[in-house]
């Protein structure tokens, strides 16, 4: 890092804005990256919120047999929304527009992505997705009662607000789109001198191989939107069986976006895992070519086993053992990620503080989420679990356990450079602890459920699955407790909480060579890269930096 | 976990499910301990406290091919067996019992060739039976939890399904692909027989006569 960080005046960039407004407006019209990073994590994490309320709820109807809370049409509304709601409003863009976002550039030493107003726009587009989203809950017909995948024949015939809803969509997937690109072209031109790609953190290549997915998968589930809507509004024929169409066409064009965008999904969390564990064990990355090049290699492959959702659907019966043989290669490569963290730790220098802890907690059930995977890829116990409970608690552990751990582990990581502040670490500490323990109560025993056969997405059930249900609802409540005592410690901080150092783990990426909360422009003078992006050498020339 | 595959198993491919679960379910809990087990350890032996220098190690091609090739070698085998399984489930005996099912919003109706209707499976121990599937209005999906074999009824085309029952009994159906409303209580049963007894119940077509003087009728 060169010489001259001090910088000339302290003001961070909340202090300093890209125009001239002041007040909300400063916000609204930014064209900084670092505040439209932290405008999409309020957006996110409210919709998060509400999407949590909703499952919770959801969970309160389930708490024994029969109507306890609501009917059925508002029970199948209740997970449509919730489902909705958590794919296309949280996890899907979540960690790429919030972290990405923020720290792509800190991390390449960029003082902005490559299209500053594009990024303005694509929050735009979010927001108003997410507004026709709410829009579509409120219009005569009702709230949408289809569940997320939006199956035809089913989503022709209802006369909720389907179109409203998949426009809603088609619009979120602009947004998605628009980021991708721009991370595209902010990693190939931006990078500071000397970063060459093997010197580029590995939240970085996961950010870049992410946006490919973006770029390349997501125009799939805009047409298929399209057709439907035709379908919907004209009876044109392509998928309703009643007029000649196909409803397996259907379920293909959508899953051919719907699995990539799995990777979506996890991708950006396996980039911050990286991050993470060598800052807290203080060396360097076992295996950093093989986690960059399995990340671009799972966003390259994950296109070709969009069927494995579809294995009792009728496809023939080779479809389906070459696409179950697909399954278990391309799961390959996430396993031998877990494999690189952990080795990862072995004569380190730990020091398990409470992002670390989200990652170890991350290890367990995103490890568990992945080995079920395992079952539901083979063909024989899928004919038996699939839409069933097991599928409800595998793609919890995946995308909640999984990716939903690091939204937290980030946060955790990365708050005290964004804000300023520290958090209570005591806390935080209790926090993860809780979260596990609610996490397993919450989806373990749906496992359970599913292999004794209660179908998901039911409203009623058999008076032999109420005790697992009833322990998986305790389970949300102390879940409900655990996200209140997240926020709310990360909200009080930003109030009461002590003043964050420039660099509080000892990281050594460039986001810690910059003060806390970082300028308007990131870098007062572009850094050169000299070295690998772990090397903890420097942290004894970093000392000298910070102020 | 172990206490749901007690009992004789209610057909020949709940055993063959199970068996595939079990191996896949070992395999992956070994790992999951290895996994947990080894982070934990490290975290203490090398806790910060304990002052030890780290050591940066970049990687290990020989253990890197060793954690590739591995796991490559279980998936394989884990593939392996749900197929084998599957084919058990797939493959149409050279003698089936055959019945046609016809899923509708929120019910299950089935016709057998000598024309009777019921809303109950009825289905002989022995051989085994094979269903047509149809739907008339949406997809839905008949599921025998404890044959452990399910079929998605697609509204437009006709799948097919095979029980293959080991034992007489009552056992649930339920509908397993989301179909509105009153999707989780689309359920029936169906009901084994043993040869003998189904023969009687099959060959009793007076319910037919019925059945079709109320059709003659409308
Ligand atoms: C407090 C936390 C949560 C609770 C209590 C919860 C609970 C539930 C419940 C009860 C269901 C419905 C099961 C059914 O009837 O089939 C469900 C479905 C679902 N959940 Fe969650 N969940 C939570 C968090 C999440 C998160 C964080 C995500 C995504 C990241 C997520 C994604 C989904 C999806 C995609 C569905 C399927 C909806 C559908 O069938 O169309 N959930 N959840
Ligand atoms: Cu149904």
């Amino acid at each position: 890092m060169a010489n001259g960080v001090i910088a000339e005046n302290n003001r961070s960039f909340f202090e300093e804005s890209t125009n001239r407004h002041s007040g909300i407006l400063s916000w609204l019209l930014t064209t900084d990256h670092k505040r439209i990073g932290i405008l999409y994590l309020i957006a996110i994490s409210a919709f998060f919120i509400v999407g949590a309320t909703f499952g919770i709820l959801m969970r309160l109807e389930l708490i024994a047999p029969g109507e306890t809370l609501m009917g059925p049409q508002t029970y199948n509304s209740f997970f449509t929304l919730h489902g909705v709601i958590m794919i296309f409003l949280f996890i899907v863009p979540g960690l790429p527009a919030i972290f990405g976002n923020f720290f792509l550039p800190l991390q390449i030493g960029a003082r902005d992505v490559a299209f500053p107003r594009l990024n303005l726009l694509s929050w735009y587009i979010y927001i108003l997705g997410a507004i026709l989203v709410v829009t579509s809950l409120l219009l005569p017909g009702g709230p949408v009662d289809t569940g997320w995948t939006f199956y035809i024949p089913y989503s022709v015939r209802t006369g909720t607000n389907v179109s409203l809803a998949i426009f809603a969509a088609f619009v979120l997937g602009f947004s998605s789109i628009l980021t991708g690109l721009n991370f595209v072209t902010t990693v190939h031109r931006m990078r500071a001198p000397g970063m060459d790609f093997f010197r580029m953190p590995l939240f970085v290549w996961s950010m870049y191989s992410t946006a490919w997915i973006q770029i390349i998968a997501t125009p799939v589930i805009g047409i298929t939107i399209l057709l439907v809507m035709m379908e919907r509004l004209f009876g044109i024929g392509i998928f309703d069986p009643s007029l000649g169409g196909d409803p397996i066409l259907y379920q293909h064009l959508f899953w051919i976006y719907s699995h990539p965008a799995v990777y979506i999904m996890i991708l950006p969390a396996m980039g911050i895992v990286s991050e993470i564990i060598p800052t807290f064990a203080r060396r360097t990355i076992f295996g950093y070519k093989a986690i960059a090049f399995s990340s671009l290699a799972i966003a390259f492959v994950g296109y070709l086993v969009w069927a494995h959702h579809m294995f009792t659907s009728g496809i023939s019966d080779t479809a389906r053992w070459i696409f179950s043989f697909l399954t278990f290669i391309v799961a390959l490569p996430s396993g031998v990620k877990v494999f690189n963290w952990v080795a990862t730790m072995y004569k380190g220098s730990i020091d398990p503080k409470p992002p670390f802890l989200w990652v170890m907690s991350f290890i367990v059930l995103f490890s568990i989420g992945g080995l079920t995977g395992l079952v539901v890829g083979s063909l024989a116990t899928d004919i038996h679990l699939h839409d069933t409970y097991f599928v409800v608690a595998h793609f919890h552990y995946v995308m909640f356990g999984g990716t939903g751990t690091i939204f937290f582990a980030g946060l955790y990581y990365w708050y005290p450079k964004m804000f300023g502040k520290m958090y209570n670490i005591k806390v935080a500490n209790i926090s993860v602890g809780l979260f596990f323990v609610a996490f397993n109560l919450l989806y373990f025993p749906k496992f359970i459920l599913g292999y004794q056969g209660m179908p998901r997405r039911y409203y009623d059930y058999l008076p032999e699955f109420t005790q697992l249900h009833l322990i998986s609802t305790i389970g949300s409540w102390i879940m409900g407790i655990t996200l209140i005592l997240i926020f709310a410690n990360l909200i009080y901080s930003l109030l009461k909480g002590a003043k964050a150092p420039q660099n509080p783990w000892g990281g050594v990426t460039l986001e810690w060579h910059i003060s806390s909360p970082p300028p308007l422009e990131n870098f007062h003078e572009i850094p050169y890269v000299d070295h690998e992006p772990y090397d903890f050498s420097l942290l004894e020339k970093m000392k000298n930096e910070s102020h | 976990m172990f206490l749901l595959f007690t009992g004789d198993p209610a057909s020949r491919t709940t055993e063959v499910v199970d068996n595939v679960m079990i191996y896949i379910v070992a395999i992956s809990v070994l790992l999951l301990i290895g996994v947990t087990v080894t982070m934990v350890y490290f975290v203490f032996k090398y806790h910060r406290n304990k002052g030890h220098k780290p050591v940066d190690i970049h990687g290990n091609v020989w253990l890197e091919i060793l954690w590739i090739g591995i796991p490559t070698i279980l998936v394989m085998t884990m593939f392996y067996y749900g197929y084998m399984g599957f084919r058990v489930i797939r493959d149409i005996p050279d003698n089936v019992f055959e019945v046609n099912a016809t899923a509708r919003m929120w019910n299950w109706q089935f016709n057998y060739d000598n024309g009777k209707i019921t809303d109950t499976l009825y289905i002989p121990l022995d051989p085994p039976t094979l269903l047509h599937l149809s739907s008339v209005d949406v997809n839905h999906s008949f599921y025998v939890p404890a044959f452990r074999v399910k079929e998605d009824v697609i509204a437009g085309r006709e799948n097919y399904l095979i029980l293959q029952p080991a034992k007489t009994g009552d056992y649930d159906v339920a509908c397993a692909e989301y179909c509105g409303l009153n999707h989780s209580m689309m359920y029936t049963k169906v009901k084994v027989l043993t040869p003998e007894k189904f023969n009687l119940w099959y060959s009793d077509t007076s319910s037919v006569s019925a059945a079709k003087a109320t059709k003659a009728g409308l």
